[in-house]
């Protein structure tokens, strides 16, 4: 019944590789990936359409899209504008990004659904003001082999020789550095108060709670 | 204790621990499930060898890939084949209640949880879907989850979490002719802006919110997701209790309801309770709300220009450029007029029966205009069965329009039901993204039932308060 015990939960001090640019601001998880890719019962696969209906046209041909660029290929820090992975709160969309190369995203600013399925994957989403990310952008477009390093716990992202202050919320950045990012067993390992605080609620129905272990 | 807001107490009142990453530990009372976002967290639950812990307090329906028209299993498509008998597996396996086709309950499941009575005043609600904040309507502190917390909350029954600020979003007023409850959010989107809500919960509250039933106020707190909050909620009152003693649930345990009822006046924020912010609207001025651009927060009153946008600032700008070019709309003229060549009445949003009749009553006695393909999708099984012995079927069929079966259909085009080619519509549901509605080129119009009914009889956008003259007249 322990299994969970066993499941190894890296610790994510430090992300670093070279960086793809996606512009504008509110992009949806519908754009990151469609939901007709969702009729699926795993996550495994969802890499290639990612941002599909952007990438390819009706023949499924590519379009200009920074993620059909040979030149970004190897990326796996994607820099975005602000509110990126608003709407639905398909998780689908950071497993699709993450099987597509993505190993952390920074931007001006996250939908909140879309910033905790990040961080349940181990995925640090690290913000900067606007100017911040403009610059960085420009900078990925011009340095696409050019590596970008992400210090979670010092909260600073280093490129082109110049390190940069950035935010890193603080929930998130304990999770990642300290390796509790995957909460499962960290949470059934409380089952007997969990069990405490489900008699305790004038709701919950003895029937409804199950004999402890 | 007091200053304390409905947020601040049910969050104590779930509160398990404080976990070492600083965030909280939180009882989950209610973990609603459905066939696209369940399955991969049962996959991983396998994977680890658990269990779900508290079976009793789950609940699945089946609503995303659910075909509307031809529901005989097995279903035509296969992946939704598939879906659906993943999700029967895995509820039977733990011992889950399904509200599926066969039981009469089925719907989409921000509909099926309210209707039952299993959605309640100061529960704590998750489901695997943004619009889980629909259910704050019933004062519930309910927000959306992804697939790796959905494994949390089967494991564990729990889920950790951080606290966020509430801002108070009070409506005063009354609403006119025509405007409704989705006029009201559309409005709060527009003025406070798609991200406006992130870190926030949102307490709507105000005379015009009170007088709304339990259906507007789930409209409202449905699209709170849309304005960037992850949760909304209502205090409840007498016209929450209303419902619920009608509920199934409390009509089966009619002393649970006397014995819950002091709990449920006790989580109501207190008078003097404290806001980290506090926003106020005039209901009075309110018209009929439409989108004109791609997203939510591009909206406009039905009889006010479009935004040129460079007088909008300067980080709304570039997206509104793309926005009017992919509607084909134009700044300086208004969304009157905007021919559209289907329309749609369903969504967890406006989908419910007051939604239904409210369009109906516009609709009787006339047809739905030659180019239009008008589309009727009831939110739950009983909403459909309801609305067919009182003869709203009848009303929609006999003016042309489709009655389908229920489901989350042409929200997001998930079925068959979706748009085509750069079709445009008049959509009663909650996100105008493109490509939300089954075609990249699609073009969506979000606005009120009502409003949906009038498009569909003119073909176009239309001020419904003009058609409703026309009547009186």
């Amino acid at each position: 019944m322990s299994g969970a015990d066993d499941v190894e939960i890296p610790e994510v001090e430090y992300v670093s590789g070279s960086g793809v640019p996606i512009r504008g601001n509110d992009i949806d998880t519908d754009q990151i990936i469609p939901a007709r890719f969702m009729k699926v019962v795993t996550f495994d696969g969802l890499g290639e359409f990612a941002f599909f209906d952007v990438r390819f046209d009706e023949n499924d041909d590519p379009k200009e899209h920074p993620m059909n660029e040979e030149r970004f290929m190897d990326s796996s820090v994607m820099v975005v504008n602000s509110n990126f992975g608003c709407g639905s709160s398909r998780e689908h969309a950071p497993q699709a990004l993450m099987r597509w190369g993505i190993d952390a995203v920074i931007g001006e600013s996250f939908a909140e659904i879309f910033a905790g399925n990040c961080l349940a994957l181990g995925i640090p989403t690290v913000t900067a003001d606007s100017e911040t990310i403009q610059e960085l952008q420009a900078w990925v477009d011009e340095n696409p082999d050019g590596e970008l390093e992400i210090d979670v716990e010092a909260e600073t992202v280093t490129y082109g020789g110049e390190t940069i202050d950035v935010t890193v919320d603080d929930a998130q950045r304990k999770a990642l550095v300290e390796g509790v990012w995957d909460t499962t067993a960290l949470m059934k390992s409380n089952a007997g108060e969990v069990r405490k605080k489900a008699q305790e609620l004038p709701y919950v129905e003895e029937r409804q709670i199950p004999d402890a272990e | 204790m007091s200053e304390r807001t409905l947020y601040d107490k049910v969050w104590e009142n779930h509160k398990v621990t404080e976990l070492p990453t600083g965030q909280d530990q939180l009882f989950i009372g209610l973990h609603l499930i459905h066939e696209v976002t369940s399955p991969q967290a049962f996959g991983m639950l396998e994977e680890r060898d658990l269990e779900v812990a508290y079976p009793e307090l789950t609940h699945a329906t089946v609503d995303h890939i659910i075909p509307t028209a031809d529901q005989s299993r097995p279903y035509e498509e296969d992946a939704a084949e598939e879906m659906m008998s993943e999700l029967e597996e895995n509820v039977r396996e733990a011992g889950i209640d399904f509200s599926d086709p066969d039981s009469g309950d089925q719907g989409i499941v921000h509909v099926v949880g309210p209707e039952q009575g299993i959605t309640q005043p100061g529960k704590t609600i998750v489901c695997g879907d943004s619009h889980t904040s629909t259910h704050g309507a019933f004062g519930a502190l309910a927000f959306g989850i992804g697939t790796s917390q959905i494994r949390d909350v089967l494991a564990t029954g729990t889920l950790a979490f951080e606290k966020q600020k509430v801002r108070k979003i009070e409506v005063n007023g009354e609403l006119g002719d025509g405007v409704e409850a989705k006029d009201v959010i559309l409005e709060i989107i527009r003025r406070l802006g798609t991200e406006g809500g992130v870190g926030y919960v949102y307490e709507y509250a105000g005379s015009a919110i009170e007088s709304l039933g339990m259906e507007g106020r789930m409209s409202i707190c449905n699209m709170s997701i849309e304005g960037g909050a992850r949760a909304g909620y209502v205090n409840p009152d007498e016209t929450t209790y209303e419902w619920l003693e009608e509920t199934d649930y409390f009509q089966a345990n009619p002393e649970t309801f006397d014995e819950l009822k002091p709990y449920w006046e006790s989580i109501r924020s207190d008078d003097d309770a404290e806001y980290d912010d506090v926003v106020t609207i005039d209901a009075d001025e309110l018209e009929p709300v439409v989108t004109w651009g791609t997203t939510p927060g591009q909206g406009v009153g039905i009889t006010e220009p479009i935004p040129a946008p460079e007088d909008l600032p300067e980080d709304k700008q570039d997206t509104a450029r793309r926005a009017q070019e992919h509607m084909r709309v134009e700044p300086g003229e208004t969304m009157d007029g905007y021919e559209v060549d289907v329309t749609f009445l369903g969504s967890c949003t406006n989908a419910r029966l007051p939604d239904l009749r409210r369009a109906a009553e516009i609709v009787e006695g006339r047809e739905v205009h030659d180019d239009v393909r008008a589309l009727v999708v009831p939110g739950s099984q009983r909403v459909q069965r309801a609305a067919e012995e009182e003869g709203l079927k009848d009303v929609f069929e006999e003016a042309g329009f489709e009655w389908r079966n229920a489901g989350c259909s042409m929200c997001l085009g998930m079925n068959e039901d979706q748009l085509e080619g750069d079709e445009a519509c008049a959509s009663s549901s909650n996100r105008n993204f493109v490509g939300r509605q089954g075609s990249k080129d699609g073009r969506t119009v979000l606005m009120n039932p009502q409003m949906v009914a009038a498009a569909a009889l003119e073909g176009e956008v239309t001020d419904v308060r003009d058609l409703k003259e026309v009547t009186t007249a």
